[in-house]
């Protein structure tokens, strides 16, 4: 196949056909990227902090997913299965807008490791 | 196909057709506006993009964050590129040469290029009838080229060309009432729109796409940078704009029949929206004062005047 820079000026190309549309609509994690997809690049070295998913509290009402700016959360069968850290800029979006008590997603410095940030889950916090 | 989302679970099953590792700040609203936006689609969509944010930000060479077909083109003419695609589907599909689905024409732009730079292109699209929804990404501000004042940038707010000091208060003007000059095109569909009110958004997202004719969406997104807020906040900034009513939520059918879509239980007083944000930081002198109760005395009149039109039916 000609890459985009080796067509004319005026080409008509048709991304819409059949094979590219069935592409499209596999989920992420089916679907076979090229290295020019922002997919293949990662920006995990933005972040200072991390979210960390405690399943446990998670009642998967997917209010971290619509609001993610960044397409880090994970879904799968209907729960939100934690967070893809290859992508995730740490923004805390996710955090601020997760309704149960305690937080089903904190953020913990970057270093700590995911089990030892589990341990350290707070209780339920009376108002 | 566009989607009626019913709920989140649903929602989330979406073939998601934007990367991350784009070059967005942590926190910004465009891409969740992005997201809501292609998520609500299945099938073909083309996009136009104008220079701003989300272009620079999704096409840093060598990568693409779009897994759409994307056209980036001038800082004006989002607008025109995607008339033109939907032109030529016209014309190929009419000469037999096109026999596939019809793509949902799309296009993105800025505050900046929408009210200001691109308004002219997007104004002819409409007058012609285009078969496409523009999507106007609301920060209020020219943020990609360190925070200009835009025709939508509201009263009293500290940019970088309206800066705020001893002898100013920061923007003179007020924000252009741009949904209803769409509206006075005569469109057949404009909204205002919030990605906090996903459920809102989606409903006129798929309705404005479902419309044949030029249909236009406002959606407001919250700026960490340049609105001067921690970037964990942006959903809870953007709740404050709509239960402030500085940013009300509201359709308009056919150039004039008036819809509003949510009404906050309790409405909040602007300041408390005001007050959370570095923008608008200096308002709060006793010397300023007088602008915050000039911006809630706007916003009272602008959501009294919503309510009579809606009742009207005008
Ligand atoms: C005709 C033209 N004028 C100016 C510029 C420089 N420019 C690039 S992005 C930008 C600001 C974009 O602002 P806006 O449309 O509000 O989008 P945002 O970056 O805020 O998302 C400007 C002024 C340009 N690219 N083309
Ligand atoms: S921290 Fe931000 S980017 Fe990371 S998963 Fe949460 S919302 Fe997404
Ligand atoms: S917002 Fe919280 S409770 Fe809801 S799905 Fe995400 S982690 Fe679970
Ligand atoms: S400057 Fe504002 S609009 Fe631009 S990427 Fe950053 S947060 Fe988003």
């Amino acid at each position: 196949m000609k890459g985009w820079n080796e067509f004319e000026i005026g080409s008509v190309l048709f991304p819409l056909n059949e094979d590219g549309m069935k592409a499209q609509e596999k989920m992420p994690q089916e679907r076979s990227y090229t290295e020019n997809s922002s997919r293949s690049a990662s920006v995990a070295h933005w972040r200072v902090q991390k979210p960390v998913h405690n399943v446990e509290h998670c009642i998967n009402c997917f209010f971290c997913w619509v609001y993610c700016p960044d397409a880090s959360i994970l879904a799968k069968d209907e729960k939100m299965s934690g967070v893809d850290y290859v992508h995730c800029k740490g923004c805390g979006v996710c955090v601020s807008v997760c309704p149960t008590n305690p937080k089903s997603l904190l953020m913990f410095d970057e270093v700590e490791e995911e089990k030892d940030a589990l341990k350290k889950w707070p209780q339920k916090e009376t108002k | 196909m566009t989607k009626d989302v019913k709920n989140l679970k649903q929602f989330s099953k979406s073939a998601e057709k934007f990367e991350g590792a784009n070059l967005l700040c942590p926190g910004c609203a465009h891409g969740m506006i992005i997201r809501e936006v292609l998520n609500s689609v299945d099938g073909h969509i083309l996009i136009g993009n104008s220079t701003g944010c989300i272009e620079v930000s999704t096409a840093v060479y060598p990568y693409t964050s779009w897994d759409v077909p994307w056209i980036h083109i001038g800082f004006e003419n989002g607008s025109t590129a995607v008339a033109g695609a939907e032109a030529m589907y016209k014309a190929l599909k009419r000469k037999g040469k096109y026999q596939g689905e019809k793509p949902r024409f799309v296009a993105f732009g800025g505050d900046g290029a929408t009210y200001d730079i691109g308004f002219q292109w997007i104004s002819g699209c409409f007058e012609r009838g285009h078969d496409f929804t523009y999507v106007c990404f609301d920060n209020e501000v020219y943020a990609n080229t360190g925070g200009q004042r835009s025709g939508s940038t509201p009263l009293g707010s500290s940019t970088s060309t309206t800066p705020a000091g001893r002898v100013s208060y920061g923007k003179k003007e007020k924000k252009k009432d741009l949904l209803a000059i769409m509206a006075a095109h005569g469109s057949p569909y404009v909204a205002q729109v919030a990605p906090n009110k996903w459920k809102d958004m989606n409903k006129k997202i798929k309705t404005a796409l479902d419309t044949e004719g030029p249909t236009f969406i406002n959606a407001l997104s919250a700026c960490t940078t340049e609105w001067r807020f921690d970037c964990n906040n942006t959903v809870e900034m953007m709740d404050l704009a709509v239960d402030s009513l500085v940013f009300p939520l509201y359709e308009i059918v056919n150039g004039h029949e008036l819809r509003i879509t949510y009404r906050p239980k309790n409405i909040i007083p602007v300041r408390d929206y005001l007050g959370v944000q570095g923008r608008f930081k200096h308002l709060f002198k006793p010397e300023n004062e007088h602008i915050i109760e000039q911006i809630q005395k706007d916003v009272d009149k602008k959501w009294e005047m919503l309510q009579k039109r809606e009742e009207a039916g005008v």
